[in-house]
């Protein structure tokens, strides 16, 4: 049994609780245990480290500590979390001068950074510590009619860890190809959905958004798959914005991973948090059973 | 006798502080601009930055919309040859903005990094309601209509939270906030 320290971040609460929901049905099938962070805080997302660097690190350190203290790696499923307590957790190895700085605000709150774990993505757990040879014997109904756009975004790959492949990745693509799906190849795969700028610089982010839509929907996708609720969000709910602004005709389903991965393990659609969608999933449900596509009209 | 560094020097030492990047070994190739995908809302390309901080054009660099338009994407820390870790320059210079109240105020992006640090402070979780008044009587009657029909849209789907959420140990939470900065008019 794989365990991990589970932070589930803000989003997850309730704006992405499908993505939540659906972790924990497709990790149980995979025998990963996630042991959620009693009283985990915000990362700080991309807001804190516009007004202080070392407060935006203390918050990841917050939540680190606290995983340190279940003696077990964390595990985030928000690409910006991961992100954020990543390299928090790096600078704090890194670089007594800062530990020893965030450790004396830690103590106020009765905790310490020890730098004993490491910091994962839920998408590298299932890829690398499952496997997908693993990941292949759950696959009950594979997703054969299905073609997905795997959608990378931004801080799931960037910036770079080690000596990790940033400008062509294929471990979403294989996940796919694992559960029966088809990727399909479009240029805009690493490219930003504009993150917050949808309300910093919203003309801006609907371009963004509306590109990435394109490039997915010419490329002949059923439905994005994405790994990072701030995306889903963004391609999803702004779509009647990105139609209404640049006269598009655009429904394009957008997905958890987890939620495509839990249709191909046979679990059912209301179980994975789908139907809380803006745009409708019911040509995606119908091609996961295999169902030809509904005639038009 | 100390010697008052220049901006381009100010800007650089900065960026040592946090991050060990040497901005003054950008030889402006421009791969950085064409890597980014918010370069055509931006006033400044960020290579055009670079260079104005170079030629220290103080005021006109902490003005301009480039950094506050970054959606620190990463695409131009990964590609820069020279290894420049050009979105945590972007990083540097909201913060320099905000400490001087330099920027420009028509924009959204310090108002909002304010109230969401504000918001986390009081509660150590994001509400999203919370943060709305930053944004959303912007676009005009249309554009809050726009906003009101999208949250609409999230609420009918218990998207959204109506109350928010709170984590239990604040009080040693904001403790140790309080040993970062001071916590003065937020609580």
């Amino acid at each position: 049994m794989k365990k991990f320290a589970y932070y589930p971040g803000c989003s997850l609460e309730k704006m992405a609780a499908s993505y939540h929901v659906s972790t924990m049905e497709t990790a149980r099938v995979l025998g990963v245990e996630l042991e959620e962070i009693e009283d985990w805080n915000c990362c700080g997302a991309t807001a804190y480290f516009h007004v202080d660097e070392i407060l935006a690190t203390t918050l990841s350190a917050r939540n680190l500590a606290m995983a340190e203290q279940q003696g077990l790696n964390l595990v985030a499923p928000c690409s910006g979390c991961f992100k954020n307590m990543y390299f928090a957790n790096m600078s704090l190895k890194q670089d007594k001068d800062l530990a020893d700085h965030v450790n004396y605000a830690l103590e106020a709150d009765g905790l310490k950074f020890n730098g004993s774990i490491d910091v994962n993505h839920i998408i590298d757990v299932y890829v690398n510590e499952v496997g997908l040879g693993e990941i292949k014997k759950h696959v009950t109904r594979p997703l054969k009619n299905l073609k997905v756009a795997p959608y990378y975004g931004c801080q799931l790959v960037r910036p770079r860890k080690t000596d990790e492949n940033v400008e062509d990745p294929r471990f979403f693509e294989d996940l796919l190809t694992t559960i029966g799906a088809t990727p399909v190849n479009y240029t805009m795969r690493l490219r930003c959905c504009g993150a917050s700028l949808i309300v910093t610089n919203k003309k801006a982010a609907l371009s963004m958004v509306r590109s990435l839509l394109q490039t997915a929907e010419d490329a002949g996708a059923d439905v994005i798959a994405t790994a990072c609720p701030l995306c889903q969000i963004n391609l999803e709910l702004y779509q009647t914005e990105v139609n209404r602004e640049f006269g598009t005709n655009l429904s394009m389903p957008v997905l958890y991973f987890t939620q495509l991965l839990g249709l191909a393990f046979g679990i059912s659609a209301k179980k994975l948090g789908i139907g809380t969608e803006v745009v409708p999933t019911d040509d995606v449900l119908r091609c996961a059973r295999g169902d030809s596509p509904a005639a038009d009209g | 006798m100390a010697v008052k560094p220049t901006f381009s020097q100010e800007i650089s030492n900065l960026l040592y502080a946090s991050h060990g990047h040497p901005l003054a070994v950008c030889m402006q190739c421009g791969l950085c601009s064409a890597s980014c995908p918010v370069v055509d809302h931006m006033d400044n390309s960020p290579r055009r930055l670079i260079a104005m901080i170079h030629a220290n054009l103080k005021e006109d660099v902490l003005k301009s919309t480039t950094f506050w338009y970054c959606a620190s994407c990463y695409n131009c820390t990964v590609r820069c040859p020279r290894g420049i870790n050009i979105a945590e320059m972007m990083y540097g210079l909201k913060r320099y903005s905000m400490w001087r109240n330099s920027y420009d105020k028509s924009l959204i992006g310090p108002d909002f990094s304010e109230r969401f640090a504000k918001m986390i402070v009081k509660t150590g979780r994001s509400w999203e309601p919370a943060l709305a008044p930053s944004f959303i009587f912007k676009g005009g009657v249309q554009g809050f209509l726009y906003e009101a029909q999208t949250a609409l849209r999230l609420v009918r789907r218990g998207r959204i939270s109506m109350t928010p959420s709170k984590i239990k140990r604040i009080k040693g939470f904001r403790r140790m906030l309080g040993r970062i900065i001071p916590l003065a008019g937020v609580e």
